[in-house]
């Protein structure tokens, strides 16, 4: 799978309450989540974001709550992959779960806002168009590539007791 | 190479115990399932979508309306509906309805928490439980609808931080100013996917309330979960439920030559009361550092210090006491039974004529729900866990976190202030 888009840039510790703030938890919609995304720290965030954008941030994002509606405003405003240093706990699993792509690249202070990225999942590397740059990325291990292969975590589990409803 | 108790507790329920290292992927059994009216209508409808009919275990799933609940607008009535339509049909037994408590206070007093289970819950304060020594970690709904079908959940197997604290505390000095005092230290992510072992004398004199305090926020640590090994002081707590085999507990300890990745040695001695200052759990200062912050709002409540023993000890500095003129004091009991008990004891009696708001049991204000938002450029001092921006409220305020004690002074006074200005 090859991912293309523009580049927005936030630091670290990114919480749940940052990415969907605890007001909006009254809906389940991913469409309707995503209106309102990033909108404590950044609320020109949403207008700006182009479908297959990529957000880029440093270490522990998606700290916080458990919320699973985080991942789905990500991916409900157009954000086709999160790049961050580390992931939250909860947040690793929910993307993981939900088959929202991301990667863990050690260090993401040379991608900058507007940079133009391609992520190949497959190759594992990561061009940057903008600064003429590639970084490598590190493979998920064998299990969670069976869910991220299955599309997420209820299909691995239909797949796994044959229940094709 | 012996195992931490949490390694142990994992070995139990996995299917042909072997032996688990750090960073394997494991699939565990799990004793109980917890999902709450934010997180489990997302769980449900992913249940249905997946076309899925049966549940693993009615008897392993909890569902507790605590979090928008009495319902603060139609939206969230409908989502706390999706909850009790979904308890009906499945016949589920675990589930609390609006007011009963907040789940992560509830759970422990209903007696659905023994040490050495294993516990899954779509919110990110499962973590409290490990203060009886059950292994407990927050998932998302997706994990919670996969629990639903049957009974398992993937995890990393996480390596263990120990953390040993000792010297001698006043009686100023609460598991929440341990606790904040920890992440000041490490970091909202110091110990990002780990187990957090709380051990020392500090910790074997904490009673089972503190001791909620204490792992629940673990989280902000960025811990996948906090624990105590059990002992007579958890022992004591779950009698009054059904017996397990009290003496299988004894083998809930880590091992002498079990592996920790780091360990942790803080001296309390001489330790003041702490406040997580804006915008981060991790911002830590001194309560004497902070007297000249004005504070519109005092919040007591939440999964974090909403127990007896926290009203009982914010009652003791607002008992014939007055808040400032023009401030909010809004005092929620974290359980219908914690309610009934501060009832009974007078507490509410306490907070009431001192100017206070009692709410029944929700976690409404801690996540800026209802019953206590803050407008633009209010400061809420309070006892819950998070003070992220727009945290309680409107994104241009703020929020600081600290103890019972230091919020029950500082109501009286409009601005943070040291408990030791009323209590000695």
């Amino acid at each position: 799978m090859i991912l293309k888009g523009r580049v927005h840039k936030f630091w670290d510790n990114i919480n749940t309450d940052d990415i969907i703030a605890a007001r909006y938890l009254v809906t389940t919609n991913e469409k309707e989540l995503g209106k309102h995304c990033m909108e404590n720290i950044s609320p020109s965030f949403v207008k700006e974001v182009k479908k297959g954008d990529i957000i880029v941030a440093g270490k522990n994002f998606g700290c916080g709550s458990s919320r699973e509606h985080a991942p789905l405003a990500i991916k409900g405003c157009g954000i086709s992959a999160v790049i961050a240093e580390s992931f939250s706990i909860i947040f690793f699993r929910n993307a993981i779960n939900i088959g929202l792509p991301f990667i863990e690249l050690e260090d993401t202070s040379a991608i900058s806002s507007k940079d133009i990225l391609e992520i190949n999942l497959d190759k594992g590397i990561i061009k940057n168009i903008t600064k003429k740059d590639t970084y490598r990325i590190r493979p998920f291990p064998e299990f969670l590539k069976r869910i991220i292969k299955s599309k997420g975590l209820i299909n691995y589990i239909k797949q796994r007791y044959h229940l094709y409803v | 190479m012996g195992y931490t108790i949490a390694e142990k507790i994992l070995l139990t329920h996995i299917d042909k115990p072997k032996s688990i290292k750090p960073a394997d992927f494991i699939e565990v059994k799990v004793d109980l399932v917890l999902g709450n009216d934010i997180t489990a209508p997302l769980a449900i409808e992913e249940f249905r979508r997946a076309g899925f009919k049966k549940i693993f275990d009615i008897k392993r799933i909890v569902l507790v309306a605590d979090h928008f609940v009495p319902a603060k607008d139609m939206k969230s009535a409908n989502q706390a509906k999706v909850l009790l339509d979904f308890a009906k049909e499945y016949r589920i037994k675990n589930y609390f309805g609006p007011g009963i408590g907040i789940e992560h206070a509830l759970l422990p007093e209903e007696g659905l928490i023994f040490p050495g289970d294993l516990i899954v819950g779509a919110d990110s304060h499962t973590c409290t439980y490990g203060a009886l020594g059950a292994f407990s970690f927050g998932v998302g709904s997706t994990d919670l609808a996969r629990a639903f079908v049957d009974g398992r959940c993937w995890l990393k197997v996480p390596s263990t931080f120990k953390f040993i604290y000792r010297g001698k505390i006043s009686n100023l000095i609460t598991a929440k100013d341990i606790i904040l005092f920890t992440i000041g230290k490490i970091g909202v992510d110091g110990a990002l996917g780990k187990v957090m072992e709380f051990c020392g004398p500090i910790i074997k004199g904490l009673s089972m309330d503190e001791r909620f305090t204490l792992c629940n926020m673990a989280i902000e640590a960025g811990a996948l979960t906090g624990i105590i090994e059990p002992d007579e002081i958890s022992f004591d707590y779950i009698k009054q439920f059904k017996t397990k085999d009290l003496k299988l507990l004894n083998e809930l300890r880590s091992d002498s030559d079990a592996y920790y990745e780091k360990i942790y040695e803080y001296d309390l001695s001489g330790l003041q009361p702490q406040v997580a200052c804006p915008h981060s759990p991790a911002n830590i200062k001194s309560v004497d550092k902070l007297k000249d912050i004005k504070i519109d709002q005092v919040f007591i409540g939440s999964c974090t210090n909403g127990r007896i023993h926290d009203l009982r000890i914010a009652a003791r500095i607002l008992k014939n006491r007055k808040i400032k003129k023009g401030l909010r004091l809004i005092v929620i009991p974290a359980t219908r039974k914690v309610y009934l008990e501060a009832l009974k004891e007078g507490l509410l009696d306490i907070f009431i004529k001192a100017g206070g708001i009692i709410s029944p049991p929700t976690c409404g204000a801690c996540l800026g729900g209802h019953m206590g938002v803050l407008a633009e450029g209010e400061v809420c001092l309070s006892t819950t866990n998070r003070n992220f921006i727009g945290r309680m409220g409107d994104p241009k305020s703020f929020v600081y976190l600290s103890s019972p004690l230091v919020a029950a002074a500082s109501a009286i006074t409009g601005r943070i202030t040291h408990p030791q200005e009323f209590l000695k």
